[in-house]
């Protein structure tokens, strides 16, 4: 069951965008963020569209795949379209006392959900694409300059990679437990809302010792291992553009000027 | 009487990449009151089997009969199989919750809708099978040795009074004189009570002098099921697996070639013994 998460977890390929520099997915990913937010019409949406579909046929991750990481975050798709679209002010199309649904609230809800799909898809193929480790290097290197103003960068960068390692451990440790304490009769699935927070407890009490256990063992292997910051680390495998990252900065480039020029002239 | 898994197939994630074939194939029957050992290498799929014997897992293909009725049957009471079928995970320990250790035992029998005494009287008597003082119920689980967590999380299970207690791996981590009295233990719940008793481990030294019967899985299928003689005959295949029959074969297998006429099919060091002196005995004689 929770195994089903998708999003930040790796799908093993050899694709075009597997092999691309993390910099340039990491660039990508927030040019497509910032794209998704500019179209306003259907030129633009055509194009953004394409431009993430393109990617997914070049990821050659399954589409069923992609959009099983949309299921967690089904919840708030639905409340954001149904606020957008009785609670946006304009040329009235229906009215039922104090609901009513607009012409300007069917097109924002409308834009309003395929962005933040979009979003998801966006980043989601950013992670099912680039290994955890190759993306907080990517992070790390791209940032660098930050150092300059005495930004942590390689800290943070650490701190990130901890954190996505840690995120199977704990998913798998959960259904671990889950399953542990399903075997002594404990239910996960039915009740009401307080019977179940409360069925939660045998879950969460032992994820949070695990947790802490982890924490200290690996902080205790660090320090075995005189880790002490980025200070003078060298890379085993150090981050080097090739040719197919550099076309890619280039597609990119005409992919956000265009976008903008659009946006612009209409 | 019995647990029967009818051509058990599972596989992890199916349709993806990470897709991976745990079991194939797996035929089994374990009849009430048994004591079976399941041996095999890292990744075998021991652990994946045991998780269908009470209905964690639902075999991708094949089908698991508890007393006679299919438990994947719509309505088959899950909850009470959980409770006939108990399940010691490994390192069970890290499943410990409660303020107090008699509160976290009483957890498995409130969980069957018994009463806060009742709950109670087997929590007391769960904990007093694995041996653990009295003083000590009233501490927290988190301040317990190792040892003595493993053995709360073993009553946790027992007080639920199971059929079929399955252990995974129930000896991992603990010093030999703890895996020793915790195998006694377990071997006096199969006479005592005829539970029947399930033990996984890859250590053939540690079930050897315990289990009546032995089933070896290599990649997800069951290798060899049969008495630890005669599953041990057969060393030779079960180092290709990645195992070690006990020390004791081996030695026994050396002695005979080099000409003491021993039966070489002792299995524990106290047949071993004997069957030393007795050949010992019979050469002196010649």
């Amino acid at each position: 069951m929770l195994r089903d998460m998708t999003i930040g977890q790796y799908y093993p390929g050899k694709s075009l965008l597997h092999q691309l520099d993390p910099r340039v997915k990491l660039t990508g990913a927030l040019v497509f963020v910032v794209s998704a937010f500019l179209f306003e019409n259907w030129i633009s949406f055509a194009i953004v569209t394409a431009f993430l579909g393109t990617c997914i046929i070049l990821s050659r991750v399954p589409f069923r795949y992609m959009v099983k990481g949309l299921k967690p975050v089904v919840v708030i798709l639905i409340l954001t379209a149904v606020l957008n679209l009785l609670w946006t002010p304009g040329e009235i199309l229906w009215q039922y006392r104090f609901l009513k649904i607009t012409k300007q609230g069917v097109m924002n809800s409308g834009y309003m959900l395929v962005r933040l799909i979009y979003l998801v898809l966006g980043t989601s193929l950013m992670t099912l694409t680039t290994t955890p480790t190759r993306l907080t290097d990517g992070m790390e290197t791209g940032l660098s300059w930050m150092k300059l103003f005495k930004v942590p960068v390689h800290e943070i960068a650490m701190t990130m990679s901890i954190a996505l390692r840690f995120i199977p451990l704990l998913l798998e440790e959960t259904d671990k437990i889950m399953k542990a304490q399903m075997a002594r009769g404990a239910d996960f699935e039915t009740g009401n809302i307080f019977r179940r927070a409360k069925s939660m407890v045998p879950l969460l009490v032992p994820l949070f010792v695990s947790a802490w256990r982890r924490a200290g063992d690996l902080a205790m292997a660090m320090e075995a291992r005189c880790y002490h910051g980025g200070e003078g680390r060298t890379k085993m495998k150090p981050l080097k553009y090739r040719k197919q990252d550099f076309c890619s900065y280039g597609v990119l480039s005409v992919y956000l000027v265009g976008l903008i020029v659009i946006k612009v002239i209409l | 009487m019995s647990l029967i898994l009818n051509h058990v197939s599972y596989v992890y994630e199916p349709n993806t990449p990470l897709e991976s074939r745990a079991l194939t194939d797996v035929s089994l029957q374990i009849e009430q009151g048994e004591f079976v050992g399941i041996i095999g290498h890292t990744g075998s799929g021991k652990s994946t089997l045991i998780q269908h014997l009470n209905g964690l897992l639902k075999p991708t293909a094949g089908e698991i009969f508890f007393h006679g009725r299919d438990i994947y049957d719509g309505d088959f009471p899950l909850k009470e199989l959980r409770s006939k079928v108990g399940l010691v995970f490994q390192y069970p320990e890290y499943q410990l919750f409660e303020t107090t250790v008699f509160e976290d035992v009483c957890f498995g029998p409130k969980n069957l809708g018994l009463s806060e005494n009742e709950a109670g009287l087997r929590a007391f008597e769960a904990l007093e099978h694995v041996k653990i003082p009295k003083e000590m119920f009233y501490q927290s689980p988190f301040e317990l040795s190792g040892g003595q967590k493993r053995r709360v999380a073993i009553a946790g299970v027992l007080a639920m009074k199971p059929e079929v207690l399955v252990l995974d791996e129930p000896t991992a981590g603990l010093d030999p004189k703890g895996r020793d009295q915790l195998l006694a233990e377990l071997k006096r719940l199969n006479e005592s009570m005829n539970m029947t008793i399930i033990l996984v481990s890859h250590s053939m030294e540690d079930v050897a002098n315990y289990v009546r019967r032995l089933v070896v899985m290599d990649e997800g299928r069951i290798a060899y099921d049969g008495t630890p003689k005669e599953v041990f005959f057969h060393y030779r295949e079960l180092e290709k697996m990645g195992l070690m029959a006990p020390q004791v074969t081996y030695l026994m297998h050396e002695l005979k070639e080099r000409g003491l006429m021993v039966d070489e099919n002792a299995t524990t060091v106290e047949e071993a013994k004997e069957a030393i002196l007795r050949a010992m005995t019979w050469r002196n004689r010649m």
